[in-house]
């Protein structure tokens, strides 16, 4: 299948370490092959200077035309928002092909292990993927596509998903083993 | 949480409000459509069921509040959630009395948006619940002794249903005989407290010490009388259901002293000092009106809310006609258990009792009915053995026109036809006309009236 890309459009070097983990977890969530993108372009007219916020919407837009094509993820440190909340960890386009995340909200200050905050950064990529796949939040337990509106609900599932939800995956054109 | 059965309206003039929280709820797989004005929503309403809708309170045009009063009309289920930009409390309150769910101001923290879903998704299967509920009922035509097949009781039964599985206080309100007792027996029959005591008390008709006494109980020698400690209702109901009737009837005092057992949970049994914890859920009723004691101070406003939390209004019978052949079978049923006989009612007995007023309500009908068994000649009841007062749509004393009658005859035929209204219940009627009974007794002699109101046959019968 055709491979996801991986687009670190942040401003701080995150290092390699971190787009690299996170490229190996989705590799094997999804059973798809996943490369990392690099382009220096930056969604600049997402900022919006009242909220001190990017929007999702329109990282969103901006990443169909300056982006890869096929299936791309997006990954920032800055802080996200959709209008109607005060912050998001991530957004995707419901069936489409882009979506992004943030690291800002997942590792409070002062969090013992940076570890921790990885391991959500990989679950949160799972599921933002996992709406472009069509899926919808999961109730089965520990499935990577519950509704996580906290660090904590994070932590409580796993990194990947149940078995009615990686069908799914599979049927839409994942290659989830 | 998944919302896949749920169908979800916002309403928002703003574009990028219904698309982000749209977008964010069909993530929740919730079926979301919206509307950009109030208008829009009403009409939306008009064609679809919803299971909840998001509005926002400031809106051109039609507000939040005034697409919140049309869907509490149009659709009474749906769980209405307002969104505000302003964190002023009286709006919201305002809304929530109006009989919004819950609400919301903007921009939504993510978890309380989440949490407030998951807990209209549980309201909503509730009322889901109830629906199949309601057909149960509804084939039946009762709930357990209540018998009834007209909407406003079903909506009674349904609200009794829910309430009984709560631990609130309940006020059931309703005229003299239309059944607040045997509703307040049946929603402790339902409820998890089936298992201890049902203990009914009428408030009326003692003095003050020795209600007082009734409800609380008393230590040895706390007034002259009190021989031995005695215990009260509120002990006596312990682990179950206290029915106070009549709770519009008591004195500023026991108001009082009812109020601070309804707050504190506990009380103190008369000349004692020691507190005993209150485990009984309150059922009170009144066939006052108690909001109207309330504006004219003799009713204590704190109290009535305290007993006003879950309000039931059992509807007079005359209000309810449809119900009087169901509940005529099942008191004849059980007549026929009581008499080993079956008694039938004719067609023009069964016009009668369509036609009266009923101003006893359900008690009457079981007087009139029990009444016409026992005088009834073979096992038919008959139009002349109910004892009904005939042409009821006459208003009282009225005559023929240009026919004169004098004040007395006004007098004995209004007599007589409160009498039929009361089934002969002379203590009721002398109510209804303001008089005492001795009067009233008196009268029914003079006249030569019968006690069901007609006039005495003089051959003796
Ligand atoms: N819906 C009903 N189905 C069957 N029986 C009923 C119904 N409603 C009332 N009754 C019967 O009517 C009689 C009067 O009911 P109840 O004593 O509950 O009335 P009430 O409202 O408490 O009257 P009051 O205010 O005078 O105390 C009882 O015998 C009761 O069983
Ligand atoms: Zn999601
Ligand atoms: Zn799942």
């Amino acid at each position: 299948m055709e491979a996801i890309h991986l687009w670190w459009i942040g401003e701080k070097d995150p290092g390699p370490r971190t787009l690299e983990y996170v490229r190996l977890h989705l590799g094997r969530a999804l059973g798809a092959p996943v490369r990392i993108w690099e382009d220096p372009a930056r969604p600049t007219d997402a900022y919006d200077p009242r909220r001190k916020q990017w929007s999702t919407s329109r990282i969103l837009a901006w990443m169909g035309t300056a982006g890869p094509p096929g299936m791309v993820l997006a990954v920032t440190d800055q802080d996200l928002f959709i209008p109607i909340l005060t912050f998001v960890f991530g957004e995707a386009q419901l069936g489409g092909r882009v979506a992004v995340v943030s690291t800002a909200r997942l590792g409070e200050p002062g969090l013992p292990d940076p570890r921790v905050a990885l391991e959500r950064l990989a679950k949160e990529s799972v599921h933002e993927l996992g709406h472009c796949f069509g899926l919808v939040h999961c109730d089965s337990p520990g499935c990577v596509m519950a509704r996580s509106p906290s660090a904590r609900d994070v932590d409580r599932k796993r990194g990947d998903f149940c078995s009615k939800c990686r069908d799914r995956v599979t049927r839409s054109g994942g290659g989830a083993t | 949480m998944t919302g896949e059965n749920t169908r979800v309206l916002v309403v928002d003039d703003e574009e990028i409000v219904r698309e982000s929280l749209g977008g964010w709820l069909q993530e929740d797989g919730f079926q979301v459509s919206s509307a950009p004005e109030g208008r829009t929503a009403v009409e939306m309403m008009k064609r679809d069921r919803w299971n909840v809708m998001l509005v926002d309170l400031k809106m051109p045009g039609m507000d939040g509040l005034q697409v919140l009063e049309e869907a509490r009309k149009l659709q009474p289920e749906a769980a209405i959630i307002m969104m505000t930009a302003y964190a002023t409390v009286d709006t919201a309150v305002t809304a929530m009395k109006l009989g919004a769910f819950d609400y919301l101001v903007k921009p939504f923290d993510p978890e309380e948006l989440s949490l407030l879903m998951q807990k209209v998704v549980a309201q909503q299967s509730l009322v889901r619940e109830n629906a199949v509920l309601r057909k149960a009922l509804k084939k039946e035509h009762r709930f357990r002794d209540l018998v009834s097949k007209s909407a406003a009781m079903q909506r009674v039964f349904e609200l009794a249903q829910v309430a009984a599985r709560s631990n609130s206080t309940i006020l059931v309100l309703g005229e003299s005989g239309s059944g607040k007792e045997v509703l307040a027996r049946t929603i402790h029959e339902e409820s998890p407290r089936a298992g201890g005591p049902f203990v009914a008390m009428s408030c009326a008709a003692l003095t003050e010490t020795l209600l007082e006494s009734e409800l609380f109980g008393h230590e040895k020698g706390s007034f002259t009388g009190a021989n031995a400690r005695r215990k009260g209702k509120f002990e006596a109901a312990a682990g179950g259901t206290l029915f106070l009737d009549e709770i519009g009837d008591i004195s500023p005092k026991l108001q009082l002293d009812l109020l601070r057992v309804l707050e504190e949970r506990k009380f103190q049994r008369v000349g004692g000092n020691e507190p005993i914890d209150v485990d009984v859920r309150i059922i009170a009723a009144t066939n006052k009106d108690l909001k109207k004691a309330v504006t004219d101070g003799s009713f204590r406003e704190d109290l009535f809310y305290r007993l006003n939390v879950i309000p039931v209004t059992l509807p007079p019978l005359r209000d309810r006609k449809e119900d009087i052949p169901l509940l005529v079978e099942h008191f004849l049923d059980r007549l026929e258990a009581e008499m080993k006989k079956r008694v039938k009612v004719s067609p023009e007995a069964m016009g009668a009792l369509l036609a009266h007023d009923w101003p006893g309500n359900v008690r009457e009908l079981r007087n009139v009915l029990e009444r016409g068994a026992v005088v009834a000649q073979g096992d038919v009841i008959k139009p002349s053995d109910l004892g009904l007062a005939p042409a009821p749509a006459r208003a009282p004393g009225t005559n023929a026109p240009g026919e004169p009658v004098s004040l007395e005859e006004v007098e004995k035929r209004h007599i007589s036809e409160v009498l039929g209204h009361t089934g002969g219940n002379v203590s009721q009627a002398a109510r209804l006309l303001g008089i005492d009974r001795v009067t009233l007794y008196s009268k029914i002699r003079k006249f030569q009236l019968r006690r069901d109101g007609e006039e005495s046959d003089p051959s003796g019968n």
